[in-house]
């Protein structure tokens, strides 16, 4: 019987975190699945799914002192389902231009109703701070072809966002 | 023809260096037929190379010719490969069927020539690239005793070694 929790951590970076965190957590007798960390801002970002028998209320005595060391925000949910159940993206969306608002919502929306369902997104924003430009990338499965989303995104072109619509081909050997 | 069992990560005998074949004989062309045979019973794979089905000799098979749009060479059979050139690469996802439930992306030559035996011993030679090439790369690995997995690069900061084709 697995009991798996969502584990989310945020906090102000520095070396080590990641270290701790999973420390504590193996010491504990939990155990890992899927996770992902990444650095947003000055801000550290993890969400891990944990199979841990204590339940939310053990995990949280689990992780207090590491919480409190190093100053996180630690928020914890029971989730359902296990591992092995990653859908395999078969299309990449890469987006970019100037920046401005609104690029995820109308790249995103148009592409959900072309029937995208996102696997991974990250946004980032770069350049200048007079000149931003801002990095869309999204993998994802597109129920009804890769050409649905292309058309979908096509008009965006002409508001001065590049969209480039690619097929992933996994081979599988 | 029999459907092999599939050696899976972490098997170490997925680790060896197989042997080249010296021998085209009728056990070797049953072996032949049996990986075939396993390639096609598997989900979708498009190459098989022998080390996965426990036979630690220099054999693959790559046939990327039911797939859209994908320039190829048909059905390959190819004993004791060996890729005498390489030029550009490319970042591509791949799975492997002796690593269930994993897919990640790889880099791999954009363009090779291979030179190779066929199943009676005769020598073939090709220029390929794309897919096809990628799943020659792929399963030639395998008889070096490597897996995609060695050779994984990361999932987010591909975007600017990808490679557009229009």
């Amino acid at each position: 019987m697995s009991n798996w929790h969502m584990l989310t951590l945020i906090g102000k970076d520095r070396p080590g975190i990641v270290a701790s965190i999973t420390t504590a957590l193996f010491e504990a007798g939990c155990n890992l699945g899927e996770t992902s960390m990444i650095r947003l801002g000055n801000n550290f970002t993890v969400m891990m799914m944990v199979d841990a028998v204590q339940g939310e209320s053990g995990l949280r005595k689990v992780l207090d002192p590491v919480v409190a060391e190093l100053q996180l925000v630690l928020h914890i949910d029971a989730i359902e389902g296990g591992l092995h159940h990653r859908p395999v993206p078969n299309v990449c969306i890469l987006v970019h231009g100037a920046d401005r608002a609104g690029i995820v919502s109308q790249v995103t929306t148009r592409a959900a109703d072309a029937g995208l369902n996102i696997v991974d997104l990250e946004s980032d924003v770069a350049g200048t701070g007079a000149s931003p430009i801002y990095v869309l990338q999204i993998h994802g499965v597109a129920a009804q072809g890769v050409e649905a989303i292309e058309a979908a995104l096509a008009p965006l072109q002409a508001e001065g966002v590049r969209v480039d619509v690619q097929s992933v081909d996994t081979l599988i050997g | 023809m029999a459907v092999l069992e599939i050696l899976t990560y972490p098997d170490e005998r997925l680790r060896q260096v197989s042997d080249p074949v010296e021998q085209f004989d009728a056990t070797f062309q049953r072996r032949v037929d049996d990986l075939e045979e396993t390639r096609l019973a598997g989900p979708g794979a498009v190459g098989i190379a022998a080390p996965q089905v426990g036979w630690f000799q220099r054999v693959v098979i790559v046939d990327v010719s039911g797939r859209k749009k994908t320039r190829n060479h048909g059905h390959l059979i190819l004993v004791n490969p060996e890729i005498t050139e390489w030029d550009g690469y490319a970042v591509g996802r791949e799975g492997c069927l002796s690593v269930p439930d994993y897919t990640g992306n790889v880099i791999r030559a954009e363009k090779i020539h291979l030179s190779a035996l066929d199943r009676e011993g005769n020598a073939l030679s090709f220029d390929m690239d794309g897919f096809e090439a990628r799943a020659v790369q792929h399963e030639m690995d395998h008889i070096d005793g490597l897996l995609f997995l060695d050779r994984l690069v990361s999932r987010r900061q591909d975007l600017f070694q990808r490679k557009v084709y229009k």
